[in-house]
């Protein structure tokens, strides 16, 4: 399929991936981030629903951003959001049980997500609804990156495992890896994330900032 | 209609919130079903993994719970102030925690440290049997840990004394500091220990630092680091399901019927 998207939707979608990432360089989401990278499928199951989130409040928000009273707008985009986020939070109830009982309030936090809120603010009030609406994916793929490498190397250097399959043997069952402490807890993913940050501004010096 | 007018405000604001409930309160009326049958099989996987019948991290698809649930589980309906006993209720739609609730089947509890505020008529317990003979008592436990209620079974041996399992299907203690009660490790710690001391008054606790084996510390848990209230929570909430109030009569009874 040849790329049929115009250079705005495509920056739009693929900016926030690398060039603009909302947790690397607009230092937004972080808590979640923190929060539910223990584990890779807890990671991966987080970064689809914020995507999806993130995506239809762009869409809804653009769609009604000619008809809205400015001065409650960010009310009603804090309706949308959080209507956006109970019905995930049920659909994930209904289906992933086991996965929403261990993500259990941080899927309901989305609401307060910074990036959410932003891009709905930032971009989808500004902004017509398909494009929006890959702004709103491109966001939540930027802030999926972050949580799914963090996911991962927490996962593997914390229990050893990769979704859930020991791939490296543990002490206690008489293996040879001593899993790290500090990857299973918050402060292991706030140094991951920071070497992710160095990672990409030694790849990208322009967006080192001024001193 | 003006763009800022307070009644084009009121009423684009009405709209939205219209659209929005009527798409929520839509979602959860046409998931309900799945999430409650999530709901009953994450009970009857908790009590079959308190009862020992499936080991923690072990696959086990929902069918097999079922199977096994309905094989070896025997749920009773006991009345608490009299430990017998009451058949006249149906167990498949009893509800302890509506039970509590409803002030037709329950009563005000007793001032407690596990901060239990309404007891139920009734209780809902798993007889656990094997090969038809019994093996364990599963009883739910309930109380406030630090920041939240716990909901949980506790395991006993057919003596009614020894604790064979502990498991807390609900809660919200902090991820990592009180969370870790989720911890198979904790758990298995206290397998062995003995829920009541000679005089069989209720004496298993968690406290700080290190217990010995169940040998030498029958009545000692390990306490868990950074969450002291968490486990004076688990203490007190055990303590009062084993008393008086709560299970204490029905316990005495198998005591004496089993020895």
């Amino acid at each position: 399929m040849a790329l049929a998207f115009s250079k705005k939707e495509r920056e739009a979608l693929l900016d926030p991936l690398f060039n603009n990432n909302p947790i690397a360089l607009q230092m937004l989401g972080i808590c979640s981030a923190l929060a539910v990278t223990t584990k890779l499928d807890k990671a991966i199951v987080m970064a689809v629903s914020l995507t999806l989130v993130c995506a239809f409040s762009n869409l809804a928000v653009s769609l009604i951003r000619d008809y809205v009273p400015t001065n409650i707008r960010i009310i009603i985009q804090l309706t949308i959001i959080a209507s956006l986020v109970i019905i995930t939070d049920q659909i994930l109830k209904a289906f992933v049980p086991a996965i929403s009982k261990q993500l259990s309030v941080f899927v309901g936090l989305i609401i307060t997500n910074c990036i959410v809120m932003g891009r709905a603010e930032g971009f989808a009030m500004q902004n017509p609804p398909w494009v929006s609406f890959l702004d709103g994916i491109g966001n939540g793929l930027g802030y999926s990156i972050i949580l799914i490498l963090a996911g991962f190397f927490r996962e593997l250097l914390g229990s050893g495992k990769v979704w859930n399959y020991p791939v490296l043997k543990l002490v206690t069952e008489g293996g040879w890896y001593n899993p790290n402490g500090l990857m299973v807890m918050a402060p292991g993913a706030l140094f991951l994330v920071g070497l992710f940050i160095w990672a990409l501004r030694t790849w990208k010096p322009d967006q080192v900032e001024d001193e | 209609m003006q763009r800022n007018g307070t009644l084009y405000t009121i009423l684009f604001a009405a709209m939205v919130c219209g659209v929005c409930s009527i798409l929520v309160s839509g979602t959860s009326v046409l998931l309900k079903d799945r999430q409650k049958a999530n709901m009953i099989l994450d009970r009857q996987r908790q009590v079959l993994s308190v009862a020992g019948l499936i080991q923690p991290g072990e696959k086990v698809s929902a069918d097999e719970v079922r199977a096994s649930f309905a094989d070896s589980i025997d749920p009773k309906i006991v009345t608490l102030a009299t430990g017998a006993y009451d058949d006249t209720i149906a167990v498949e739609t009893f509800d302890q925690r509506r039970a509590a609730k409803d002030a037709a089947t329950s009563q005000a509890a007793p001032e407690n440290p596990a901060k239990v505020l309404r007891l139920p008529n009734h209780a809902l317990v798993y007889l656990v049997t094997q090969d038809g003979a019994l093996d364990k008592i599963v009883l739910p436990i309930e109380g406030k840990g630090l920041w939240s209620t716990l909901y949980g079974y506790l395991a006993l041996d057919k003596d009614a004394n020894t604790i064979r399992g502990i498991t807390f299907y609900e809660h919200a203690e902090t991820p990592g500091l009180g969370g870790e009660i989720d911890n198979p490790r904790w758990k298995a710690l206290w397998q062995g220990r003995k829920a009541f001391d000679d005089g069989w008054k209720p004496a298993v606790r968690v406290i700080k630092g290190q217990a010995g084996p169940p040998e030498e510390s029958p009545h000692e848990v390990d306490g868990l680091s950074g969450a002291t209230l968490t486990g004076r929570g688990v203490t007190n909430l055990v303590t009062f399901w084993l008393g008086e109030n709560g299970f204490g009569p029905y316990l005495a009874q198998m005591r004496s019927v089993g020895s």
